[in-house]
């Protein structure tokens, strides 16, 4: 029968290869699932993975989709590295989209371009300050992070809500729950004509270096890892935990923000209670089959967006659910934790005798 | 003529094998009926994996095992108790918030009552001299009552045979005394000992036999009495460990000192610090002896930094208030520690031996704040080469190091930092002999370069032989220091239950 064996050093080969491995597997499920529901797999399986890929138009939606996914992303991984469990960065995701949305507003025709900075400003402080509430209970009280950000999400949900049911809705609106479409100069610059691809992916692109460099090469972004891996060395060694609980929520806070900004002041142009995309949840998954490494995130920020793309296009041309794209999410950070055990393990062959 | 007595027990090439390594290879073993049996070896000698496979806590890959002549497999630790055979683990395995009786209840027959096992833990008691009150909660007890209290539910199992995995590293000396004559009691009676050890006088004292264990095979069986310490060293590590030189020399001014420092303790399972003095001076080992959990976790905390309720007054470096500074601004001021958790404290499992220097050390982070990595891994190979670690490179992980070399590499990093005061916790704790040997060495090559160095150990055979003025530490309080010239063992043991008072009136 099959055992597994404690390897006596984690395979470093594993590490990379097992999130190849949890696609394969998840592709392969796919396929089970296609055939069970009736449909051809084949078609199905180039809904997700060619359609997305196949034009230049159909590439810029997907790196419309990936931007904020990675964005947000890389907030998580130096937030994880430090073994603090954000998993609200829907909700920052959330207030940061509000508080650009709020500034935003303010625009009219005189208003010059450099409202853009504002705009993308306010999202920042508005992500860091709905993780700042995390962060402080957790500093007083060591209330959880893990439930306070989560059930922040929520709250933030309704305070969006709030605003485009009530004070914010557009008067010229016919009564739909939205705000007023923001003036044109308070929009995200665009990278070409013909493409919804904004500046937003390259800040996404400078955040990688950025991240990288932080957390790989300076002293503050190693002490913010030890704090993670090993507590009782950050102590011995001096670095803070408050410290790092505080970076932590506000790095991963202030990029969700960034994120909410790009996309209310991008793509959607005006608030309406659509804005929680679910960006903030599908973070997670990019951050872990990214091995939290900002170059690694790249890649599943793709991935996870062509899922994106593919359950939206297998919604309308193949008459599936739209939740299909839920469920490949769900399936690939399953597969990832199971194929993470051929890290510390591996797989022998034994006879029953033995 | 009686036919030969079989042996209690006995092993015939017992194997067992480990991912990466073999715990124990092809490993006899003969225990006659009342024989009292040490087994001695370095750390990572395989003893402890062997007693695990006699009590059936883990099956061996090849080999086999005679109980009283007949061929046995201990499938877990049941079936060895219902056999006779009992252990007494090196860490305790007790729960605090329940009394005495109760912890030993749970470890025996379901069909006995609370107030029957009450009963017989007094009859037990009587009998083998061993005082303990069955009510107390074991949270209540010293660590010596704690282990009272586990050879005590061993006793009630009635065994013939009994494992006893270093059951002194916590004693005092007297502790170990009172022990002895519990053992030889049992002895005496005809139950079996195997005795865990690698302190070669106690087995002198106890044992009548000795089986040696390096690397996982057997080196050689012999009677210890009629051995040699440095044949035993032989056997036990291949060689015998160099011998330390000492110096008579002047200790210079007072480089480090605590004063008048009481403390709270931090969670309810520490030890309250109650007017603490203490001085080390410029080319002198100093020594703090006595039994772990009596504080000397909470100090050293305040000493390194990571305890910063002192007053800033109550810790001196130099002539610097630092009680009210952390790790950082300690180490600046010249102050370095070891401490004795080296994985997880010391040093971060799961990052390189380069990527660990920075836990300490600054040197190769640039004014920018960026990181150098040329010249961290330029300053790790120093120290791996300095201190011979055997390492494969910068980049092997903390974890892939064995005890001893991650030893050698967190002094080394430490040391290496040219400190002017340098705390060490347990310095050769788990490490073996010949690391531990290259480590005490270092530290009084530290000391004649003029650094004041503290040593906390448990191992009074350490301290006597590296310091030059020895405290006691007791429940919290710290007696007063006394030259190791005129320190007797005896002495020590008995400051280590907190009698310095009658001593100093004297």
């Amino acid at each position: 029968m099959l055992k597994l064996e404690l390897r006596p050093q984690d395979s470093s080969f594993w590490r990379y290869a097992s999130p190849v491995l949890a696609l394969l597997v998840t592709v392969a499920l796919g396929i089970g699932l296609f055939v069970l529901l009736g449909k051809d797999p084949v078609r199905g399986l180039q809904m997700f993975f060619w359609e997305p890929l196949k034009s230049a138009y159909a590439l810029g939606e997907l790196m419309v989709k990936a931007t904020p996914l990675l964005v947000i992303a890389l907030g998580l991984a130096v937030c994880y590295r430090s073994n603090v469990w954000n998993i609200g960065a829907e909700g920052q995701f959330v207030m940061g989209a509000v508080a650009a949305g709020g500034v935003a507003m303010l625009a009219d025709k005189e208003t010059g371009r450099w409202i853009v900075l504002l705009v993308v400003l306010a999202g920042v402080a508005g992500g860091m300050f709905w993780a700042s509430i995390t962060a402080w209970l957790k500093d007083k009280f060591h209330a959880n992070e893990i439930l306070v950000s989560l059930m922040l999400v929520y709250v933030a949900d309704m305070v969006l809500g709030y605003l485009v049911y009530g004070p914010w809705k557009d008067p010229a609106g016919y009564n739909f729950p939205q705000t007023k479409t923001f003036e044109a100069v308070t929009q995200i610059p665009r990278l070409m004509s013909g493409s919804r691809v904004s500046v937003g992916l390259i800040l996404a692109l400078l955040g990688v270096v950025a991240v990288w460099l932080f957390l790989f090469r300076t002293r503050a972004g190693f002490a913010q890892q030890v704090g993670g891996l090993a507590p009782a060395a950050a102590r011995y060694a001096g670095f803070s935990s408050r410290k790092a609980l505080w970076t932590a929520l506000l790095v991963s806070g202030g990029a969700a923000g960034l994120a909410g900004a790009l996309e209310v002041a991008g793509p959607l142009g005006q608030l309406t209670p659509y804005v929680p995309a679910g960006y903030g949840f599908a973070a997670i998954i990019v951050a872990y089959v990214g091995r939290l490494h900002p170059v690694g995130m790249v890649f599943s920020a793709v991935l996870m967006s062509m899922f994106y793309i593919g359950g939206e296009l297998a919604q309308s041309r193949m008459g599936l659910p739209k939740s299909i794209t839920g469920v490949f999410q769900g399936l690939l950070l399953f597969c990832l934790l199971a194929c993470d055990t051929l890290v510390a393990y591996r797989l022998r062959w034994q006879s029953r005798r033995g | 003529m009686h036919p030969p007595e079989p042996a209690r027990l006995s092993l015939s090439n017992i194997t067992k094998r480990y991912p990466g390594v073999v715990a124990n290879r092809a490993v006899s073993l003969s225990v006659r009926p009342g024989e009292a049996h040490a087994v001695l070896g370095e750390n990572g000698a395989g003893k402890s994996t062997l007693m695990k496979i006699i009590y059936g806590s883990v099956k061996p890959d090849e080999g086999a095992m005679h109980y009283n002549g007949q061929p046995v497999q201990i499938r877990n630790p049941q079936q060895a108790r219902a056999l006779g055979i009992s252990m007494v683990f090196q860490h305790f395995s007790l729960f605090e918030t329940l009394s005495v009786a109760e912890n030993v209840w749970l470890g025996l027959d379901k069909s006995l009552t609370l107030p029957d096992v009450t009963a017989r833990i007094h009859l037990k008691a009587a009998e083998y001299g061993l005082d303990i009150d069955p009510f107390r909660p074991v949270h209540t007890l010293s660590v010596g009552e704690m282990q009272r209290v586990e050879i005590i539910r061993a006793l009630l199992t009635e065994p013939k045979l009994l494992i006893l995995d270093e059951p002194t590293s916590v004693l005092t000396p007297q502790a170990v005394d009172k022990l002895f004559v519990v053992l030889k009691k049992l002895v005496s009676q005809g139950c079996s000992l195997l005795y865990i050890s690698h302190k070669l006088h106690e087995i002198r004292e106890l044992c009548t036999a000795c089986t040696v264990l390096r690397a996982g095979q057997v080196t050689g069986v012999c009677d210890p009495r009629e051995e040699s310490n440095a044949s035993l060293s032989r056997l036990m590590i291949g060689a015998e460990p160099p011998a330390l030189t000492h110096q008579d020399r002047q200790a210079g001014a007072v480089l480090f000192a605590i004063n008048n420092l009481s403390l709270h303790k931090e969670d309810q399972f520490g030890v309250d610090l109650s007017q603490v003095n203490l001085q080390v001076r410029a080319g002198e080992v100093v020594g703090i002896a006595g039994v772990s959990g009596n504080g000397q976790r909470e100090l050293l905390y305040a000493m390194s930094g990571e305890d910063t309720r002192a007053p800033a007054n109550a810790v001196h470096i130099d002539s610097q208030a630092v009680g009210q500074l952390g790790p950082n601004q300690r180490r600046l001021a010249g102050l370095h520690f070891v401490p004795e958790e080296r994985l997880g404290r010391g040093a971060v499992p799961s990052l390189s031996l380069a990527q660990n220097m920075l836990l300490t050390r600054s040197e190769a982070v640039a004014s920018s704040g960026l990181i150098r990595t040329q010249v961290l891994h330029k300053q790790a190979q120093k120290i791996i080469e300095q201190f011979k670690v055997k390492a494969n490179g910068t980049n092997a992980s903390a974890q892939s190091l064995s005890g001893g070399n991650l030893q050698k590499f967190i002094v080394g990093r430490e040391i290496d930092a040219k400190p002017n005061v340098l705390l060490v916790s347990q310095p050769t704790w788990g490490v073996d002999v010949g690391a531990a040997a290259q480590i005490r060495g270092e530290l009084l090559a530290l000391r004649d370069a003029g650094c004041a160095v503290l040593v906390v150990s448990e191992e009074l055979d350490e301290l006597f032989e590296i310091c030059d003025r020895l405290y006691v530490m007791a429940n919290g309080k710290l007696s007063p220091s006394i030259d190791r010239k005129e320190a007797s063992v005896a002495q020590i043991g008995e400051w280590m239950s907190g009698l310095w008072e009658n001593h100093a009136q004297a």
